[in-house]
């Protein structure tokens, strides 16, 4: 067990030192730092104090030591088109990404687990069969054409809802907030169904077949011999058996809906992170690159670690042999 | 070899005749005549694909000589609604352009982008797979610890990176003329590990069969071995992956040239149509938006379909 968790720890810092090691690269090969920074008018003594400052002179192994320490501390340095530091525009837009994505993965559940225990329980139903092939038609649908749509509808032919930007933000501390004012809320509402009907088709298809596969099993016929009702049967016993699995799916699927949410917050002109860094791949601004990078990656390893571990710990059998998926 | 000529097969038949021949008895062959949504969504694909690399000679005009195009004639309706003009049919967009031409032009380079990506992705991931399933050890643990990581993220947000990246590191007057190989790349690198990983496991039961061995025995190299004998016992499932790749293929890149970082409006393709014509979308617009959308849904979902289909009727476990 523990050596399992050493191992899966170890992969997990490689790949983000591999991440650290290809946004280094940019950062440093790609065009010349100082000339980033400065203005026309800088001389060239100054340019090469700045060098010396910045230790752009030093030994390349310093140089990235020195990158990975500042990462993990926050710090890309300046934006190049914005002036900010990376650090204070990551704090501005994290509220809003992170946001929108914790309510559509609580929409996209709140929606697809209903779903799937219908589709589960009624499989012949005609309702079963429009739910599923609509989730069919859902994964052929992209995520830009979604919101294109809610917007035609819903902003310009009815104009009943925003289409672009969070509305009046309040803030708790740094922690920008759109969930206490109502054109917050109502700003929301087409990003958040955007970014959660892929989810839902995934989560609805999947409560299902794991449901069937719950259904089949000797305990619920044994229940079903032992009398109990329908009712007893499907949600005190079918249901808590599904849970596990679509927990941890869902879990697993949070990195992708932040990582989604770049596709809906361009759509929306959402102020997030997504749109940030799609702005600063346009305007080739590598500290906001590279923040976002470092972070995305970030966010998907721990996940992955997280769930990787809580595997182990349910589920023995994969203990004994030694871990191997 | 010998043997087997003189006592089942009574003629000689060429490589090809052979081919349909085989082709025509297998299993998968009766399930797509006996399939509808199958034959539905195949001819649908089929129609798109033709009109899309016929679409020189299908399109009223050629949208990108200048010469044809008329910036009195933009913004029009489709001709069905009120002020619509019989000569375009889809209606045209702000520079005047007919937007059935465009979305047959832009079709062509999605379905180029699609297709590339998907060839160079199989080329990539299957010999990665058969390399890591022959050869096995250290080798093998390398390739899949990679695929594994890789598998962690969303494809689309690998290619995403992969583009963003090198884009920034090409000047911007390249990346206009190179954007399209950038993309097929970035799209090719963000699949082969499906690819890899389901021929890895099937070269594995593949390789401890007694032809491989025989093959071993009368001293034919590796690379032989991988590539004449197990690689065509391996190829089913690596059709099914491509089909559903391709739909997946298509709708990354229509998403990265929506996002403003695939391809440039000079060489547009559905999804920069839809990005140019969601400008428009708010002052009532919406033809400029909504048919090249629909024409990539429609496509998409009948490659899904026919991807579908030919996953269940190559796997006669869930029948």
């Amino acid at each position: 067990m523990l050596g399992f968790i050493f191992k899966r720890l170890l992969q997990s810092i490689l790949v983000m030192l591999a991440v650290a090691f290809i946004t280094f690269g940019l950062f440093r090969f790609v065009g010349d730092p100082v000339n980033n920074m400065v203005g026309q008018d800088t001389t060239l003594e100054e340019r090469e104090e700045l060098r010396e400052q910045l230790g752009l002179n030093d030994p390349f192994v310093v140089q990235f030591a020195r990158f990975t320490a500042n990462a993990m501390r926050g710090e890309f340095g300046q934006s190049y088109s914005l002036r900010i530091p990376v650090s204070e525009l990551l704090r501005e837009r994290l509220p809003a990404t992170l946001e929108l994505s914790i309510i559509s993965a609580i929409l996209a559940l709140v929606l697809g687990m209903p779903m799937g225990i219908y589709a589960a329980i009624r499989r012949d139903s005609w309702l079963t069969k429009l739910f599923l092939t609509s989730s069919l038609v859902g994964v052929s649908l992209p995520t830009f054409l979604i919101g294109i749509l809610l917007i035609l509808i819903f902003g310009v032919m009815l104009r009943w809802l925003p289409t672009f930007g969070r509305g009046e933000v309040v803030y708790l501390g740094w922690w920008s907030t759109g969930l206490l004012t109502v054109s917050g809320l109502k700003a929301l509402i087409l990003p958040s169904i955007t970014l959660a009907i892929f989810q839902m088709t995934l989560i609805m298809r999947l409560v299902r077949a794991e449901m069937l596969e719950v259904l089949r099993t000797d305990f619920i016929k044994f229940g079903r011999a032992r009398g109990l009702g329908n009712r007893a049967l499907h949600f005190r016993h079918a249901l808590k058996n599904t849970l596990i699995p679509v927990i941890t799916i869902t879990g697993l699927q949070l990195g992708s809906i932040i990582a989604f949410s770049l596709i809906t917050e361009s759509v929306f002109q959402w102020p997030g992170m997504g749109l940030m860094f799609i702005q600063a791949i346009g305007n080739a601004d590598i500290p906001v690159m590279a923040a976002y990078l470092v972070l995305i990656a970030f966010i998907f390893v721990a996940i992955n670690l997280i769930v990787d571990i809580l595997y182990v710990r349910v589920d023995p059998r994969l203990r004994v042999s030694g871990g191997k998926k | 070899m010998t043997i087997n000529q003189s006592a089942e097969q009574p003629a000689e038949r060429g490589p090809v005749a052979d081919f349909i021949h085989r082709l025509r008895d297998h299993d998968v062959w009766y399930s797509f005549w006996h399939t509808p949504m199958a034959i539905f969504a195949a001819f649908i694909a089929l129609v798109m694909v033709l009109s899309a690399i016929f679409a020189p000679f299908l399109a009223p005009q050629n949208p990108f000589d200048l010469a044809v195009i008329d910036l009195l004639d933009s913004n029009l309706p489709p001709s069905w609604m009120e002020e619509g003009d019989p000569r375009f049919l889809l209606g045209t967009d702000d520079q005047g352009r007919d937007i059935l031409s465009t979305v047959l032009y832009g079709s062509r380079i999605s379905l180029l982008v699609g297709f590339a990506a998907v060839v160079l992705s199989l080329i990539a991931g299957v010999g990665l797979g058969l390399i890591s399933g022959y050869v096995g050890g250290r080798t093998d643990a390398i390739i899949m610890r990679i695929a594994d990581i890789q598998l962690s993220f969303p494809s689309i947000l690998i290619a995403l990176l992969i583009d963003g990246i090198v884009r920034t590191i090409m000047s911007k007057e390249s990346h206009e003329s190179l954007a399209l190989y950038v993309i097929i790349f970035a799209i090719a690198i963000s699949g082969w590990v499906q690819y890899a990983r389901t021929v890895r496991s099937s070269v594995m039961t593949e390789k401890v069969k007694e032809y491989v061995q025989a093959g071993q025995v009368i001293g034919l190299g590796s690379f032989t071995i991988m590539i004449r004998h197990i690689l065509p016992n391996v190829l089913g499932p690596v059709f099914v992956i491509g089909t559903i790749h391709l739909a997946l293929a298509i709708i990354i890149e229509a998403t990265l040239s929506f996002l403003g970082v695939g391809l440039p409006p000079t060489t547009p393709s559905l999804g920069t149509l839809i990005r140019v014509g969601n400008e428009y979308l708010f002052s009532g617009e919406w033809w400029i938006t909504i048919f090249p959308g629909l024409t990539l849904v429609v496509l998409a979902l009948a490659v899904n379909l026919f991807g579908d289909w030919l996953r269940d009727a190559m796997n006669p476990k869930l029948q």
